[in-house]
């Protein structure tokens, strides 16, 4: 076969895999335009002609979304809060000194990075109940902050590591001191790294269910996903409103895609760079 | 950064900076993680049921929970289950999405992109919203697979409930882990073949090795590295499945048949409100997860000391 030909049959094929890929994702936008009467339908609508926004004045009618919105963005701006300025200093150490216990340190980071909630939620909702810290934001934020920590340590290590100690020193010999030439030379080049561990926290903080689900037990204390599901389950109770339900699950996704696409180089060579960098 | 410069460093600030800017994250890894972890350790030597919900102080039992559970037939079906799982959904996301980098390495610049954004969007699916339009998917009466299905002469799936036994259940929980993870496998392998040199498969190709030959001589060796760890990773995340479970069960059955060991220790924890089982059970999982951990540890700590 010609290689051209063997080209342009493979681009087709990645553009039809493309397609299958993304079509839950256009799915559910596409849906939560397209008027509940017509939803009910046996018959799949596969576009959004004549659409609506009545789900999602419907979906977000009776308030609660707006609670748990709060919620949510209280606990997302304290994790991430925590997270940058913990994991900054950590890295910082990490990265630019040379000390006793360093490595334990480092081993210790990596391997409860790798702890699943999964297997711990019922220590932490006993903890977090006995200091009575459930339905709230400090106690499922503490939570997070831990889970979270390590991994933006891991990163900001990197990016720490990236600038050169000699353009401080140069600082230094200038008559700035150690700690003014972190801060005037080495921190304004760390942004980017800021930025992306901000963005991991706050994805990690956004979309996380498990610990959420045990240590929030209350309906007033729900964070957005809490809401989901609790909003698919009432609507379960009657014929399901998919219109409504799309719409709701649209409304959560939306600041979560939009975000990941910023940092998601970060993330992919966060996770495998000593592999990756070969 | 050369160690001579660090040490230069190290001298002239004394020792103890370092320790000061640990101890935020010290103190709130010992307060989220260090914490939680040995109270799961003690209690997993403890009685810790019903009664001591209500207040009567628990009693040790040695290994009492743990004897129970390598005895209870139920929790081996879903450790295997949970096993069977992890094995079959981590390997097919690798596969799949190896292919998908290979694919994405061979197509022109426009097809290349098209893919990569159809997977970024697939990607930054958050869990819950993903699984809601999967569940819609997979819905008996209105759900589109059943509907496109049908249209294929000589299949009958009008009305197929996906949810209703535990073989078909834990394939559509497969069916939407695989398309989760792919994108992260695909692109971390896509980014270990640009890392394979051109003239090195130019060569390869002009001494007439075939494509075949080239995969498995040249690409395969060099991405190994990559793709060891993304399966590390996908093995450790495919094991600890929680959500699309708990989410799929809120859809279909509650039943014991359709856990794995997520779903297992939570119903052990909440409606059992046996805390000493479930801490033993945990203590399993995460005994399981860093002893494959290890291995990527060891690997990230080597990046380390570069």
């Amino acid at each position: 076969m010609n290689r051209p030909l063997a080209k342009g049959l493979l681009s087709a094929l990645a553009v039809i895999i493309a397609l299958i890929w993304a079509f839950p994702v256009y799915w559910m936008v596409s849906s939560s335009f397209i008027p509940t009467a017509i939803l009910q339908s046996f018959i799949p609508t596969f576009f959004p002609l004549n659409g609506t926004v009545s789900n999602y004045t419907g979906a977000i009618a009776d308030g609660s979304f707006f609670s748990a919105l709060g919620m949510s963005v209280a606990i997302t701006l304290t994790v991430v809060l925590f997270c940058i300025v913990f994991a900054f200093l950590a890295a910082a150490a990490i990265s630019r000194f040379r000390f006793r216990g360093r490595r334990s340190f480092v081993i210790a980071v990596l391997i409860v990075q790798m702890l699943p909630a999964e297997g711990l939620f019922i220590a932490q909702y006993k903890m977090v109940s006995s200091v009575h810290l459930l339905d709230s934001v400090v106690g499922v934020s503490v939570i997070y902050i831990a889970a979270v920590v390590p991994f933006t340590i891991w990163m900001l290590r990197g990016f720490v590591a990236g600038v050169p100690v000699d353009l401080e020193e140069a600082a230094m010999v200038d008559g700035l001191s150690r700690f003014g030439a972190f801060m005037r030379i080495t921190f304004p080049l760390l942004a980017p790294g800021l930025v992306a561990s901000g963005v991991y926290a706050f994805l990690q903080a956004w979309n996380e269910f498990t610990v959420a689900l045990v240590l929030l037990p209350s309906e007033a204390a729900q964070t957005l996903p809490l809401w989901l599901r609790g909003f698919v389950q009432a609507s379960a109770t009657r014929e399901t409103d998919w219109g409504q339900v799309m719409a709701a699950s649209t409304l959560v996704a939306v600041p979560v895609i939009i975000f990941f696409l910023i940092v998601q180089g970060r993330l992919t060579s966060g996770l495998v760079s000593g592999a990756v960098k070969g | 950064m050369s160690a001579d410069a660090l040490t230069r460093v190290n001298n002239r600030r004394g020792i103890r900076a370092p320790h000061l800017l640990l101890i935020p994250a010290i103190a709130i890894l010992v307060l989220g993680m260090g914490y939680p972890v040995i109270w799961q350790i003690v209690t997993s030597f403890q009685e810790y049921g019903l009664k001591q919900q209500f207040g009567q102080a628990p009693s040790f039992v040695g290994l009492d929970n743990y004897i129970t559970l390598a005895t209870d037939p139920q929790l081996w079906v879903v450790v295997g289950k949970s096993l069977a799982f992890c094995l079959i959904t981590a390997f097919v996301t690798l596969g799949l999405g190896t292919l998908l980098a290979l694919l994405m390495s061979a197509v022109t610049t426009t097809a290349r992109l098209v893919l990569q954004v159809a997977l970024l969007l697939a990607w930054s699916m958050p869990v819950v919203s993903a699984m809601t339009v999967w569940i819609w998917l997979f819905d008996r009466r209105r759900g589109a697979i059943n509907y496109l299905l049908d249209m294929v002469p000589g299949v009958d799936m009008n009305r197929f409930d996906w949810l209703s036994t535990p073989f078909t259940f834990l394939l559509v929980a497969s069916i939407i882990v695989v398309w989760m993870s792919v994108p992260f496998v695909s692109f971390s392998v896509y980014a270990g073949l640009t890392q394979v040199s051109d003239e090195v498969m130019e060569a390869a190709q002009l001494d007439g090795a075939t494509g075949w030959q080239r995969f498995w001589g040249i690409i395969l060796p060099m991405i190994r590295p990559v793709i060891s760890i993304v399966l590390l990773l996908q093995l450790i995340w495919d094991l600890r499945v929680f959500t699309q479970i708990k989410l799929l069960q809120d859809a279909g059955s509650k039943s014991g048949d359709y856990d794995l060991l997520g779903t297992y220790i939570y119903k052990l924890g909440t409606s059992a409100q046996d805390f000493g089982m479930a801490s033993a059970v945990s203590i399993l999982v995460l005994g399981i997860t860093i002893a494959l951990s290890w291995f990527y540890i060891r690997s990230l700590l080597k990046e380390d000391v570069a």
